[in-house]
């Protein structure tokens, strides 16, 4: 299928550039696979633990390429009158009482005027493909939802085009940039797989997050935030239940701030380990492993 | 990169490497085959990392591949600011020394100063350059008729990483005191750096012997299996510390599947009531049917778990899985064996960690009565005995053991019956099929009685779960 639209990016720089320019600091990784997608008119599939700012970079992708964000939160049950769209049965209802009541229509034009427009109900993945303005489709924790809902997203994502038994097929007129994201709770479907870029988001490495504290936090001294940053690995190589995630450690940075705390010792960890931490277990371990008492 | 370039061109060489991550076990389809291919024409090839992360994007499935692929990747595309005929000179200097001559301690004295300094400093970059040098200098072994070899243990003998910790932590923490907080972050900044610094020397030697005797003899060695397909029986600590991340995701699935009976077929009966009241906003007519929720099914799991010094690897996976079990659902009761059964969910409680659980059980569970060594005769009798209200018509039973019963009463009729109590029962064997029945291994007289599968890894694992 040839490529309707001209890229958004460049180049890989200029991926990296227009990221940070909206907060978002990407690594070669991250900046190498957004460009791919874009060049390649390929959905990305973004894979990874919880907190490693998978939802993020979709919504970073969005404000970097002055496009609108539409998102599908999937989860068990999700089905295709929620996903793709539906038809509004009360209102279609309503049209054929007035229809007996009144104009006395016969059943030919109150069957094509049923079905029509005005009674479909446009949900996340036809509204994106409808849409004329540049958009990101975000599909989020795609490994929530059930197997079928990949099939659903098969026709979606290799052909972006959606078909309506009454209405016809809809076909893209501008293809949306299409990230999913997953946690790996589940393996998807190799059709699903092959079908994406694939991009797997671990934590940061120290030298990154620190750019991210900083360009996050701006009033933070740097050699806190240097504090900050190993204390938080420290944290995530112990066997936790729940890691800390990018986000919580922007918090702690703010809650330090907010505080007041010029350094992080044993006092400030103990009285703001909540924030990272959000299980008694968790901080019951991080407190003996790292000597808090 | 022209010189490593063999025949058949760009396209020939991708076609190379994509071949070589296919035999490493990574599946490669041939769509995507295609793909990197388009990607070649995409990215700026001069920039090594862009192609990288560019071809892993199209070749991977799952974040457990990357560390194969990239082994494998250097090995294909090399740096190349190393041109061939200066490695000619290189050897026939090198071929003179060897960690004997006193010149050499003192350069491995001078190397380990900058070594410290630049693990104190935590450059990745320098860091790296330097693991090139040390290998140059320090790795070489005695040449052979075949070509120079490269080793990585010269080089950590010689600069022993590991013995400058404690400078280094002096280094990070300058006059921060001892003992607390600080000491135990610095010690973990540490860690990373020498495990990285190590990855580079060992990612250099394999290069430079990739280089001299050709790269598809180093791929076949240098590749460690996949996380998923670690033998239980074999895995290193390392290896269950990869495991354990596969284990809440396939507890998850298994809790799902275990209780996806309740959501088969549609909804429950109609509840008539909330049906003609919604259909008042229809003017009368029930366009939507409300109907009652179905009664949940309340999956009861009970897990019979051999924990044996045999079984050590396997058994400390599956307590893992047990405890993951017990997050997610509440009708999980978990016994441990040796030669006697005691119950043990009681260590599993949701939040508890697993080590201490698994270290509790051996402190406080009755689970040895008599040697220590594995009686499952016994062992079936006890908890069928003292426990015989646990498994009914609701039960699913997940026996987890060898079967090797060290020429003991095995106990068929014992666990027949259990079985037959049971809604499903499941075995799993971490031994080799074709092992089951030889020497004191009863695994085949139990398989008459119970459905028994080979579960070695964690691939095997996650297909069980999903046929069950």
């Amino acid at each position: 299928m040839p490529r309707q639209q001209s890229p958004n990016f460049s180049s890989v720089a200029d991926v990296s550039k227009r990221l940070s320019a909206v907060g978002y600091l990407p690594d070669a990784q991250i900046a190498t696979t957004v460009f791919l997608a874009d060049r390649l008119g390929k959905p990305l599939l973004v894979e990874g633990p919880a907190g490693t700012g998978k939802t993020e970079l979709a919504k970073a992708l969005a404000s970097a390429t002055g496009s609108e964000l539409i998102r599908l939160q999937c989860y068990e049950g999700l089905d295709e009158a929620r996903a793709l769209y539906e038809w509004n049965y009360k209102k279609q209802l309503l049209r054929i009482q007035a229809s007996q009541a009144g104009d006395g229509a016969d059943w030919d034009t109150v069957h094509d005027d049923i079905f029509g427009e005005e009674f479909l109900l446009s949900r996340p993945l036809l509204t994106a493909i409808r849409r004329t303005e540049p958009t990101v489709l975000l599909i989020d924790e795609t490994d929530k939802a059930d197997v079928e809902v990949e099939g659903l997203l098969l026709e979606v994502l290799s052909d972006f085009q959606v078909t309506i038994p009454e209405l016809g097929t809809v076909v893209a007129t501008r293809r949306p940039t299409v990230v999913l994201t997953s946690n790996a709770t589940r393996e998807l479907s190799e059709a699903l797989k092959r079908r994406c870029l694939y991009l797997s988001l671990d934590y940061p490495s120290a030298e990154r997050e620190r750019e991210i504290v900083l360009s996050r936090v701006p009033d933070l001294a740097p050699g806190l935030a240097d504090q900050l940053v190993r204390t938080v690995r420290a944290l995530r190589a112990l066997e936790l239940k729940k890691s800390p995630s990018i986000s919580e450690t922007l918090d702690w940075a703010q809650t330090l701030l907010e505080l007041g705390l010029d350094t992080l010792d044993e006092p400030a960890m103990r009285s703001t380990l909540g924030v990272v931490l959000k299980h008694a277990s968790d901080q019951t371990r991080a407190a003996a492993e790292l000597r808090l008492n | 990169m022209t010189a490593v370039v063999g025949h058949g061109g760009l396209a020939g060489h991708l076609d190379g490497f994509v071949r070589a991550v296919r035999e490493a076990g990574i599946p490669v389809g041939i769509s995507q085959a295609v793909d990197a291919a388009e990607i070649l024409t995409v990215v700026d090839l001069l920039d090594r990392e862009q192609l990288r992360h560019g071809l892993a994007a199209v070749l991977l499935q799952r974040a457990a591949q990357r560390p194969t692929y990239d082994v494998l990747f250097d090995l294909w595309w090399p740096l190349g600011d190393r041109p061939v005929a200066d490695g000619a000179e290189d050897g026939g200097e090198g071929a003179q020394s060897t960690l004997d001559v006193p010149d050499d301690a003192a350069l491995a004295e001078l190397m380990r100063a900058e070594l410290l300094r630049l693990l104190t400093d935590g450059d990745p970059e320098e860091l790296r350059r330097f693991a090139r040098d040390a290998v140059d200098s320090l790795g070489q072994g005695q040449p052979t008729p075949s070509g120079q070899s490269y080793f990585s243990y010269r080089v950590l003998r010689a600069l022993s990483p590991d013995t400058l910790v404690a400078q280094l932590l002096a280094g990070l923490l300058g006059d921060a005191e001892r003992g607390g907080l600080a000491e135990q972050v610095a010690r973990q900044t540490v860690r990373e750096r020498v495990a990285a610094f190590k990855a580079a020397v060992e990612a250099e030697v394999r290069r430079r012997t990739a280089a001299e005797k050709g790269r598809d003899r180093v791929a076949k060695n240098a590749v460690r299996p996949l996380a998923d397909q670690v033998d239980f029986l074999r895995a290193q600590a390392a290896d269950l510390a990869e495991l354990r991340r596969a284990v809440t995701p396939l507890a998850r699935r298994l809790a799902v599947r275990l209780s996806a009976r309740r959501r088969l077929g549609r909804e429950g009966r109609l509840d008539f009531r909330k049906t003609v009241r919604a259909s008042l906003g229809t003017g009368g007519v029930p366009v939507v049917t409300h109907h009652r929720p179905r009664k949940v099914h309340k999956p009861e799991l009970v897990v019979l778990c051999d924990i044996s010094g045999s079984v050590a690897g396997f058994s400390h996976f599956t307590l893992m899985l047990t405890q993951a079990l017990r997050e997610h659902f509440s009708g999980v009761r978990a016994f441990a064996f040796v030669d006697s059964t005691d119950e043990v969910t009681r260590f599993f409680r949701p939040g508890v960690d697993v080590a201490d659980a698994i270290a509790r059980i051996g402190r406080e569970a009755q689970v040895v009565a008599y040697d220590g060594h594995s009686d499952y005769g016994t062992a079936f009798e006890v908890f069928a005995d003292r426990w015989a209200s646990a498994v009914g018509s609701k039960t699913s039973l997940l026996v987890l053991g060898d079967g090797r019963t060290n020429y003991r009463q095995p106990g068929v009729p014992v666990l027949a019956d259990l079985v037959r109590r049971a809604r499903s029962a499941h075995w799993l064997n971490p031994e080799p099929r074709r092992l089951w029945g030889s020497g004191d291994s009863a695994a085949d007289r139990y398989g008459e009685v119970i459905d028994m599968v080979e579960c070695r890894n964690a691939a095997q694992l996650t297909d069980f779960v999903t046929t069950l």
